[in-house]
């Protein structure tokens, strides 16, 4: 969109700046170009409206090469000829224009007074294009910042969104009421492991408070939030909850996300396990990946910061279970806070294959001390 | 009929283990309630309710194999049903047209006592809720259903909608044909109808209904009607609205 043909106001402006470019034009025409007055005139005020809406053609030239990233001589040459193009067919409009004049009584002999003025009017020409591709680039550099600002307000705004995502995230109503009737049911039939219910019920719930308000955890800490959420599904689902882990054990004080894990874990049991009455596994890897996606096998790689974290979630589930209220809204959930942390450095796919399904997540692995550091910055 | 001193049946189904168990120790209060038996999933728990016909049933909501609605749906309005469930705002709403009673988890015993008693009451009167109109009550506006489910003795099946190729209705049943079998259902073909996806699903008649993916092609059939030919090559009366109804969705599709 044009900086100044686009907008109302700023074209008003712009043409309200060609009043004086007209009268410099006029007083040159009257004193040194030797032009009666009310010839002067005719000749000034067409051509100057003329050439302001020409000189808006600066734009697309300005666009097509930022000051950034062109050779300057590249740019010098392609703005001098393109005013020297400009400037020479506005000296034809004025050729033309005293001809078309000349047939009028008034203007006679203006044909053969104006063509001496040719030299200044090219001159001038030449000079006025290029304070409009100043004035464009200006403009250009303007609406660029303000572009840049707006992108970082929308970044701003995801961020907090998926903020209260994250802490609405951070106890399901379903987990929580089953867990209580899970410990109701149990204070009759063993005490003991109620209250061990309790105790891990209640460990969970400490762990998660809080834990939306920050930007990033080690992975240890998500892992340990993980793990006491299971030890509770266990009590409730018994001999039908599985769980197998992967973990390499130096990921752990890689920089995650809070609340990236526990979702996709909750959802594997939601979804797959409470779904299948002869139980179901949960299988949670965590790997190094370099960029290519290949297993890392040099700790001093995995350290030095240029390799990958690869997070799969995969559990059974039963394509033929009656489909519950809000699946999924929990993977759409850490996908969105994916993004929003890490752009298109991260990736996030879920797969159903038959009757397993796969959430596979890969992240930069940053190290907890790295992302404090830039977070004080 | 005094129903206090005569015996009752009850079976409880939830997938949870603990969740059964504390209604069991519950009713153990309650020595005219005879427990028939437990069950895990819903497919058992049609399977009981067909088999022993219970005065009585606890149900849980989100179970595997078939829900708590879909058992309801299956095994008609003979036995009270109370429903048992964690946390379900939407079904709840259901529940106060449908259900004698629904308790929340974890289960208060004033609470369970309040239910039995309703549900004391509702037996040995009439079953009022038509059941066959609680899948079109509990779903969503916009929201259709995925499957159907239809129970043949004491077997449950289960239908995709995608692999259903039309819907017949006779008399109080409606037959429902897929993959070349016919499944008999009790409800009425409005009813099915309306939990179908109109975009996929067209009434071309008063008594049928079919999926226009399967339909390939429509001939003229005596004076005033047509004949709907599907790929498996079965033939369906096309009433003359249900023409103009064909008509209007074929031409949208191919303008």
């Amino acid at each position: 969109m044009h900086p100044i043909l686009g907008n109302l106001r700023r074209l008003s402006l712009y043409l309200l700046g060609w009043i004086p470019l007209t009268a410099i034009l006029f007083y040159l025409l009257t004193l040194s170009g030797g032009l009666k007055w009310t010839h002067a005139l005719a000749m000034a005020v067409p051509l100057c409206l003329l050439y302001a809406f020409m000189c808006l053609s600066a734009f697309y030239s300005c666009r097509s090469m930022p000051l950034e990233g062109t050779s300057f001589s590249r740019l010098a040459l392609t703005h001098l000829v393109t005013a020297i193009i400009l400037s020479a067919i506005w000296v034809l409009q004025a050729r033309g224009l005293t001809i078309a004049l000349a047939s009028f009584a008034a203007f006679r002999g203006i044909d053969r007074e104006f063509p001496p003025n040719h030299p200044l009017l090219f001159a001038s020409g030449m000079l006025i294009y290029l304070l409009a591709v100043a004035l464009h680039y200006v403009l250009l550099s303007m609406e660029r910042s303000r572009e840049l600002e707006r992108r970082e307000m929308q970044a701003r705004v995801l961020a907090r969104d998926s903020e209260l995502k994250a802490l609405k995230a951070q106890v399901n109503p379903h987990f929580l009421f089953n867990s209580l009737n899970s410990i109701s049911a149990l204070t009759s039939i063993d005490a003991g492991r109620a209250r061990d219910m309790c105790i891990q019920l209640a460990d969970f719930l400490r762990k998660t408070l809080g834990m939306g308000e920050k930007t990033v955890i080690p992975l240890r800490e998500e892992l340990d939030l993980v793990r006491s959420f299971l030890a509770v599904e266990k009590v409730r689902f018994g001999a039908r909850l599985s769980v197998g882990e992967k973990v390499a054990s130096e990921a752990l004080d890689c920089a995650v996300p809070p609340l990236l894990l526990q979702p996709l874990v909750e959802n594997a049991v939601a979804h797959g396990i409470s779904n299948l009455t002869e139980g179901g596994w949960i299988k949670l890897e965590i790997l190094w990946r370099d960029r290519e996606g290949n297993a890392v096998q040099d700790l001093a790689d995995r350290v030095n910061g240029s390799s990958d974290l690869f997070i799969q979630v995969a559990n059974n589930f039963d394509p033929e279970a009656p489909r519950r209220r809000g699946a999924g809204v929990g993977l759409v959930n850490v996908r969105q806070r994916l993004v929003t942390r890490y752009g298109d450095r991260a990736s996030f796919s879920a797969q159903a294959e038959n009757n397993q399904f796969r959430v596979s997540i890969t992240i930069p692995a940053e190290k907890m001390e790295v992302v404090k550091m830039e977070g004080v910055k | 009929m005094n129903v206090e001193s005569s015996r009752l049946t009850a079976v409880i189904v939830d997938d949870e283990e603990l969740a059964r168990a504390i209604l069991r120790e519950l009713l153990k209060k309650h020595p005219e309630i005879e427990v028939l038996g437990e069950c895990a999933n819903g497919f058992e728990a049609v399977k009981m309710v067909t088999e022993r016909k219970p005065d009585l049933l606890f149900l849980d909501i989100q179970m595997p194999k078939l829900d708590g609605f879909e058992v309801l749906e299956l095994i008609g309005a003979d036995v009270a049903v109370i429903f048992a469930t964690a946390y379900d705002q939407h079904a709840l709403r259901a529940f106060e047209v449908h259900a004698v009673d629904y308790l929340l988890k974890p289960v208060a015993p004033e609470r369970f006592e309040a239910a039995l008693e309703r549900a004391k009451q509702r037996i040995g009167q009439p079953a009022s809720p038509p059941v066959t109109q609680l899948a079109a009550a509990i779903r969503e506006p916009g929201q259709f259903a995925e499957r159907i489910v239809v129970k043949d003795g004491a077997r449950v099946h289960i239908i995709p909608v995608a692999k259903l190729d039309y819907v017949e209705a006779q008399d109080d049943y409606v037959a429902l044909a897929a993959q070349g079998k016919k499944y008999l259902k009790q409800q009425t073909i409005s009813s099915i109808e309306s939990v179908l996806d109109p975009k996929t699903f067209l009434r071309i008649h008063r008594s049928y209904l079919v999926n226009l993916e399967r339909v390939s092609k429509v001939e003229p059939y005596g004076k005033d009607s047509h004949v709907a030919i599907l790929n498996d090559g079965a033939r369906l009366p096309v009433s003359r609205s249900g023409y103009a109804r064909l008509r209007a969705v074929l031409d949208g599709q191919s303008a």
